[in-house]
């Protein structure tokens, strides 16, 4: 099939140069009125703005752009969550603390170098566990000394519970990891006693209010500290209905006032079937619907991340795909050299590509808050790239956003059970289950899309089109509202 | 006087073999194992066992009889 758009699956066999960029833009400045993590550079200090440009957890507009991937060294932990369970090694589900296999730091090198050599995007290591990357630190560290000697231009970023975090945080700041995510759930230790259970620390386990008292003041802790030394920090933090739900916004002001760059409210994943205490209590994780309103509830805070995907201990790719699967042990050569053409290749052309899409998506974002009424919701079929460009029904998830007079902003991701589409022909019961997961979505852009379920999803009420194919996001949203939701903007299709 | 690891329900995250002040536990094969004869309880170390108090699983650092 032909697609014209610059494909970056396609670096291998050539130059930057050779690489021509569909609709060049000619205007100019950043009109992005989010100027934190979500849009461009704004008026973020340069320095700042340097840490997160190439981070796809740290800024959403790299996330379209760049990979990450996590090596899971560091298997042991130094708490118990309710949300947890470490018994879990699982292929084939997505969250948190599941891998495939454990892996000690040699290996873990082997695998950063195959990766690098392989998928051009990479730009990220961390190490997310599956314990806690503090706590099992030797490995941690090992694996970041290893990798940033082969591979000196690797972000590396980690993830920890804070409990251990104070103890390395000098280390931390040595070894330039300029990214570090601490998940707080609470700031009121009576609230995180129906969180954790226990916590072990100077060798011995503490249970109940004592536990959660010195695991707050832990990660208070650790996250001024970190701080003080210009550390760039994430927290994440966990929804969990009736647990910690309305008390989120006073962790957010909290983690604001000690200088937490981002905050990253994810939604409780709970089931029977994973084993955690929540899962077997019947503990039920929020809609999109409540956690979209307590993400807008602590707008004007810490900035929010939206796009986190909860990715697995071992996830490799940009977010939302996971190609960990191809880069098991048994398929990474025992001698490994780094080549780093790949990633320079990438690199210049995404350079190019991000200033030509800043310019297209600030003009069509002018052009829609010149015009537009009611806010409405668009999901969108993206493999990267920033542009509306794949198939209905090759769609693992959809990335959606809000269009309204205050312009284009991403909102989340919805999750398709299982991709429409699989070898070419649709199932009924599939595309039931993917009607269910765009509730409230007025319209889908594509690639492409096939009469049947455009049919179906139009009886449904929602509208799927290609006609905005291989445009950037912004633009593709912005001449869909103009265009079809109606409104008197003459000039609709100007990117 | 020794503990021992319930294979089966050992997760191998090795969090154990750190905390143990004799260094009595390594992995072998699959799992962790603890060496009875340098195994001391944590007696003169610590108020109770350090594999016991980090385990993640219940019941797997336990006493062999």
């Amino acid at each position: 099939m032909d697609e014209d758009f610059v494909s970056l699956d396609e670096l291998r066999s050539v130059t930057a140069d050779d690489i021509p960029l569909e609709a060049p833009a000619t205007s100019s400045g950043c009109s992005s009125k989010s100027c934190g993590s979500s849009g461009g550079q704004g008026d973020m200090p340069a320095e700042v703005w340097e840490k997160i440009k190439d981070h796809p957890c740290y800024s959403e507009e790299a996330h379209h752009y760049f990979a990450r991937m996590h090596v899971a060294v560091a298997p042991a932990c130094n708490i118990q969550c309710n949300y947890c369970n470490r018994k879990y090694d699982c292929a084939n589900e997505s969250r948190p603390g599941v891998v495939s296999e454990k892996l000690t730091p040699d290996q873990a090198l082997r695998k950063v170098v195959t990766v690098a050599n392989e998928v051009p995007q990479l730009s990220v290591l961390g190490i997310a566990g599956p314990g806690d990357a503090c706590y099992d630190w030797r490995k941690s560290k090992a694996t970041f000394e290893a990798v940033s000697k082969a591979i000196p231009d690797i972000k590396l970023c980690i993830s920890t519970n804070g409990l251990a975090l104070p103890d390395h945080v000098d280390e931390l700041a040595k070894m330039n990891v300029d990214h570090v995510t601490i998940t707080i759930n609470m700031v009121d230790p009576e609230i995180g006693t129906k969180i954790y259970p226990w916590i072990f620390y100077n060798h011995r386990r503490y249970t109940g209010l004592e536990a959660s008292q010195i695991l707050h003041e832990r990660q208070m802790l650790g996250l001024e500290m970190l701080t003080a030394r210009g550390i760039l920090t994430k927290i994440n933090s966990v929804m969990i209905p009736g647990v910690n739900d309305e008390h989120l916004k006073v962790v957010n002001a909290e983690v604001k006032k000690r200088g937490a760059f981002l905050h990253n409210i994810m939604p409780l994943i709970s089931d029977p079937a994973h084993g955690t205490h929540y899962g077997l209590t019947g503990q039920r994780g929020p809609t999109h619907a409540e956690l979209k309103t307590l993400q807008d509830a602590c707008a004007g805070g810490a900035n929010l991340m939206r796009h986190c995907r909860q990715c697995r201990a071992d996830a490799v790719g940009l977010l939302g795909e996971d190609r960990g699967q191809e880069f098991t042990l048994n398929q990474i050569p025992e001698e490994v050299s780094y080549d780093p053409a790949q990633r320079d290749t990438y690199r210049q052309v995404v350079a190019r590509e991000r200033a030509d899409h800043v310019d297209a998506k600030s003009r069509a974002i002018a052009d829609l808050m010149a015009a537009a009424d009611a806010p409405i919701l668009v999901a969108v079929a993206t493999k990267g790239g920033g542009r509306v460009n794949q198939h209905f029904g090759h769609a693992r998830e959809f990335q959606v956003y809000e269009a309204s007079a205050k312009g284009v902003s991403f909102v989340g991701h919805r999750k398709v059970e299982d991709a429409y589409c699989q070898g070419g022909f649709g199932e009924d019961a599939t595309l039931t289950s993917t009607i269910a997961t765009l509730e409230g979505i007025t319209a889908v852009l594509c690639a492409k899309v096939g009469d049947c379920p455009k049919d179906e999803l139009s009886r449904a009420g929602i509208i799927v089109s290609d006609a905005y194919a291989y445009e950037y996001i912004e633009n593709a949203i912005s001449n869909f509202y103009l265009n079809e939701i109606g409104s008197a903007a003459p000039q609709a299709r100007s990117a | 006087m020794a503990y021992k690891i319930i294979a089966s329900q050992c997760t191998q995250c090795g969090a154990c073999e750190f905390e143990c002040p004799t260094a009595a536990i390594k992995m072998k094969g699959d799992t962790y194992i603890i060496d009875p004869n340098k195994c001391v309880e944590c007696v003169g170390h610590f108020d109770k066992p350090q594999c016991d108090a980090v385990c993640p699983v219940p019941k797997t650092c336990v006493k062999a009889k």
